[in-house]
Formats: C-alpha cells, structure tokens, sequence
C-alpha cells in the first residue's frame, strides 16, 4: 500500500496542538508546513508571528521564528527580509493582528511592495481574549463587547481586506479563502502556494486571508461554525483572487 | 483498499471527521483518552475504506496521522 498522507516534516517531532476542538488554525498550519516542505525552504524560513491564537505557531512550526509587537508582524518580516534577502519570510496573523492593531503596518508593507508573504486567519472575533468585536465582526453578529450586535451607528462597518490588500500597488497576489470544506481546503493551499511563489520570484507582496472558524467563542459545535462560515460569512467576504500580477503580465 | 491511523492523543474528539468521511467509516468510540475525550475509532470490516485522505485533511488536530491507499 502505497502513503498517501503524513505529518508534514517541518512540523515539530511530537508536538500536540493547544487549539480548542474544532479550530481551523490547525488545518491552516498543516497546509504552510506542507508547502515548507514542497517548495523546501524549510531551512531557509523565518517567521514573523503574531499576538492572538496565531502566535502558537512557533510550538508546533519547526522554522526559525522572530516574535514581533502586537500587530506590527508585517514591519518586522520587511526588517528580517531587508537584512536577509536569501531567506523566505512570512507571517501568520490573526485578523485582529493584521487588519486593526496592525492595519498600518500591513497596509504600508503591501504599498512598499516589500517580498514577503502574509498569511491572515479571520475568524470575525478576537479569538483568544474572549470574543470582543474585531474588524471583521460582520453585522448583526454578537460578541463580549457588542451584546446587542454589531451596528453601524455604534460600531461602523467590517473591513474586507483581501480587497483593501489588492488596492495596494505593490502587492503581487492577494486572495481570500475558506477552510470549512475539503475543496476550498485545497484551493486554500493552492492560495498560499502562488502568494509563496511570488516571494521567491521578487515579484512583491503575497496575501491570503483565510476564513476561519472560531467554534468557541461562537458558542457552536465545530460542525454547526463551518455552516456559519459558509451562510454567514462568505455572502460579506467573497472567497476569489483580487489581485495576480502574474496572469496580468501573461494577458 | 485503504487504512488510516489514529493517534488517539492528539484526539479532541470535534468529530469532524465522522461527518466527512464520504463512506461513514469513522464512528464515535465510548473510549477515552488520558484527556477524557471520547475517541473515534476507523471501523472498516467490509474494506471499503479508499485512502482518499478527506479525514486527514479535514482533522483540525492532525490526529489522523497516516493514511495508506
């Protein structure tokens, strides 16, 4: 019988994910560990991480890893990639990371066009801190810091930022995908594979936001989140690529 | 013909895997493991299992740690 599946080897000899049941952190971790291993760059990676659920990347991810400031992953993977051009830098955020404590450094990292790769889980909530409202809560949702809802009179709107990423000039490929079903898993490595490749083609700044759940702090079974994800969440964030400036060029 | 693993360690017992595998061969156990979680167990008599891998996929924990096709 031949293997069709194993343990990514750039993941750490017995390590045992902290995640609650259910978290798709896991799955996406999986799917970088197993593109490390595919493109081998393992020995060559460095990873900025993030503050929230995200940051236990480096427990598990067996690459060399630089801790950064809440939300500010983005300007130190441009400072590790500035000093160190060989190498492959990526980061791992959390929405809340990237979209709202971090929103400039991330913004400014793709308007500067710098070779790094992003990767941007977004589960509508702050995840670890107990479910506040983040940046991309969608309305109507409930959360620790918004008991009635979110609304627009109080709270404003979510950000999309696949999107708001695509606009930049300096980014190279920008998508937005989901984990909630096995083909969109798979579509989700493709994504992250193409936003590794344009870094190690110089071509600039690589994005996927990733649609998560957060079964937790949903008060859901992992089962009912992925319907969630699915019903509520891909209606106000479109999967799709918003930007590949290697189609463009083909065109 | 296919089998796959179960490290039962890594199990948090989310059972997302019992409403993935397309031939329902991945039930809930009444064993526990050292964290009390109710296990899976792969029950596969009529070897129907075809190492299509969406449990491995799918599994948030990386519980299912191989699977042979």
């Amino acid at each position: 019988m031949q293997q069709v599946f194993s343990i990514p080897k750039s993941m750490k000899k017995g390590f045992r994910y902290t995640f609650c049941p259910g978290c798709d952190h896991g799955v996406a971790i999986r799917l970088v560990a197993e593109l490390l291993d595919e493109l081998n760059l393992q020995d060559k990676a460095i990873c900025s991480t993030s503050i929230g659920c995200s940051v236990f990347l480096y427990d598990f991810l067996d690459v060399d890893c630089v801790e950064a400031p809440h939300g500010r992953a983005c300007a130190s993977a441009t400072g590790v990639k500035r000093a160190r051009p060989d190498k492959f830098v990526f980061t791992y955020q959390g929405d809340g990371d990237f979209a709202s404590i971090g929103l400039a450094e991330s913004m400014h990292t793709a308007l500067r066009g710098e070779c790094v790769s992003a990767v941007c889980i977004n589960n509508t909530t702050y995840g670890m801190t107990g479910g506040q409202l983040g940046p991309t809560t969608i309305m109507g949702q409930v959360t620790t810091t918004s008991p009635y809802g979110r609304n627009k009179e109080y709270y404003g709107y979510p950000i999309r930022i696949a999107e708001q990423i695509a606009l930049c000039d300096g980014t190279a490929y920008s998508a937005r995908v989901a984990l909630d079903t096995i083909p969109h898993i798979n579509q989700a490595k493709q994504a992250l594979k193409k936003a590794f490749e344009v870094q190690l083609q110089g071509l600039g700044f690589g994005f996927v936001e990733i649609l998560s759940s957060c079964p937790t702090n949903w008060h859901m079974t992992p089962q009912e989140a992925h319907i969630r994800v699915k019903e509520e969440m891909m209606p106000v964030f479109p999967l799709g690529v918003y930007k590949d400036v290697t189609t463009e060029k083909g065109e | 013909m296919g089998k796959i693993v179960i490290d039962s360690n890594r199990c948090k017992s989310c059972y997302l895997c019992v409403s993935t595998c397309p031939k329902g061969l991945i039930k809930k156990s009444s064993k526990t493991n050292r964290l009390g979680d109710y296990l899976v167990e792969f029950d596969d008599k009529n070897n129907e299992c075809i190492g299509c891998a969406m449990c491995a996929k799918r599994c948030p924990d990386m519980a299912i740690t191989e699977v042979y096709r």
